[in-house]
């Protein structure tokens, strides 16, 4: 064994306001773009189960928030975003991506509207910094202050079948609309809140945006608070939900992901790969009014022969890994035609899948692949994403 | 229970229990804790010779692969099948029911004391 973590190490790393509650709770760590966070509790397969079967509460406080404020915020994010921002609701989440002037993702984003005027817009760790930058000298013109709150905003996600159940159960939650910090009112709330759509709560009457959004193939909330109330709430939801509420680190967190078919950035999406190749399309609206960083090129499109994002499900328990390389071939003569992105053992389905750009030639479902697992070669079959979906 | 201060171990977190001219070959639970649940262990068979520094088998958890270092030259004798049938074995009791091969050799390299390996992980 080489030593498989590099955790620890002794350099200089953020920490999240949840840090002290992982430490109790005997997390392992990881660094994860410069912030140390938990990696796993105990196991990160009890962990995924527990998500996909009763709930999971994750420390996401490592993300970036920016916030639009402004008359000009809707304008200047169907500038700077691939999506038509201005269409969303007040109270609505869509899931965007921050383009580069040759179509290649910066970052993908879910964007919130919380006012008329206002817009956050929730980044990955490892760009918030860039993504910031870039929103701040996209929005020069329009009528909107960017800020980067990344710091004065914590992030705990409560994802699995139970979460709702345990909202509702845990006392402190109310909705401040005038007299009276009305319980019911946040119950009200809650029951009527649909997929990607948030409200703005409290908690033991400090805001916090409740948001029914996530990246885990399940139905949950993303809960945003200030950092200095987030150990409380994090407790307050274990406390209530007890069994049904299982701390789960970044490990679980992946595979969860991978299942359920989302890209994670530096994996699936990178400043190399335009949005199409990696299936999403859909979500740049060219049909909308003026420019937007990228139009041209993404209106242009990749080469015909660009590689394209693809499911691949093999059976044992071999799991294909990044950065393995796809044939199209057992023998020695075949052809690469690939490359794996992100890979494992499905805890859920129980054998190893993977996503793997490969070129559009040997795309088509079913198609019969290789991946060179360390010297051997694994057949693998192309199939649809997501490799999970929820039961109805 | 096997006691492990009589153990030795390698730079490459492997335990090796000494008993006459055979080992017994594992990986330590600092290892294992580091992988995360193993779901995939892959052994060399009885009967193959083993290269001192050498990969010989792979130790798979959800997030991670670990390699298996020979850490002495030898034939194997045993592989574990147990922990081929469970490899959550290797994180429930890695010194004992996760041990993973059991090795004959000619000369026993030096190797780490308990103390020297727990300098060695920060523990």
């Amino acid at each position: 064994m080489t030593d498989p973590g590099s955790t620890e190490s002794g350099t200089i790393e953020r920490r999240s306001p949840l840090d002290a509650v992982h430490r109790a709770a005997g997390a392992s760590f990881t660094d994860f773009a410069g912030w140390q966070m938990p990696v796993r509790y105990s196991s990160d397969l009890a962990e995924h189960h527990a998500v996909r079967t009763s709930s999971g509460i994750f420390d996401l406080s490592h993300m970036g928030e920016i916030i639009l404020l402004g008359p000009g915020s809707a304008a200047a994010l169907d500038f700077a975003l691939a999506g038509r921002l201005s269409a969303i609701e007040i109270g609505q989440a869509k899931y965007s991506l921050l383009l580069a002037e040759d179509g290649g993702i910066i970052d993908d984003l879910v964007v919130y509207r919380t006012g008329e005027d206002r817009y956050m817009v929730v980044a990955n760790a490892s760009n918030a910094a860039v993504v910031a930058d870039e929103l701040r000298s996209r929005a020069d013109g329009f009528d909107t202050f960017v800020s980067d709150e990344s710091d004065d905003i914590a992030l705990i996600a409560l994802q699995g079948p139970d979460a709702r159940a345990v909202l509702q159960e845990t006392p402190g939650f109310g909705v401040d609309d005038g007299p009276g910090n009305d319980v019911d009112d946040f119950l009200a709330n809650l029951e009527s809140l649909r997929y990607y759509r948030a409200f703005a709560a409290t908690f033991e009457g400090e805001p916090v945006l409740v948001a029914r959004t996530g990246y885990t193939g399940e139905d949950g909330f993303e809960l945003y608070i200030a950092p200095d109330r987030a150990p409380r709430l994090w407790e307050a939801l274990r406390e209530t939900g007890g069994a049904r509420v299982v701390p789960a680190g970044l490990a679980s967190r992946d595979t969860l992901r991978l299942e359920a078919g989302m890209p994670l950035y530096g994996h699936e999406l990178s400043r190399d790969i335009l949005p199409v190749q990696a299936g999403l399309g859909r979500v740049v609206a060219l049909t909308k009014e003026g420019d937007f960083v990228g139009r041209a090129a993404i209106e242009q499109g990749p080469a015909v022969d660009a590689p394209v994002l693809v499911g691949l499900a093999a059976e044992g328990r071999r799991a294909a890994r990044a950065d393995y390389e796809v044939y199209d071939g057992e023998g020695a003569d075949a052809a690469r035609v690939g490359i794996v992105t992100s890979g494992a053992l499905s805890p859920t389905l129980g054998h190893p899948v993977a996503m793997a750009f490969v070129a559009p030639a040997a795309a088509e479902l079913g198609r019969e692949l290789y991946v060179d697992v360390r010297g051997t070669r694994v057949p693998a079959s192309v199939v649809a994403l997501p490799f999970y979906k929820r039961p109805a | 229970m096997t006691d492990q201060t009589e153990l030795q171990y390698t730079e490459e977190h492997e335990w090796v229990l000494v008993e006459g001219d055979t080992l017994t070959i594992g990986i330590t639970d600092y290892a294992a804790e580091k992988l995360g649940d193993v779901v995939y262990v892959d052994l060399p068979k009885a009967g193959s010779k083993i290269t001192a520094g050498n990969v010989v088998g792979e130790i798979e958890s959800t997030k991670s692969v670990g390699e298996l270092y020979a850490p002495v030259d030898g034939e194997v004798v045993e592989s574990n099948q147990a922990v081929v049938d469970a490899p959550e074995l290797v994180n429930s009791d890695p010194f004992g029911e996760g041990w993973l091969i059991k090795v004959t050799v000619g000369d026993l390299p030096k190797l780490l004391s308990h103390a020297e390996y727990r300098a060695l992980v920060g523990e």
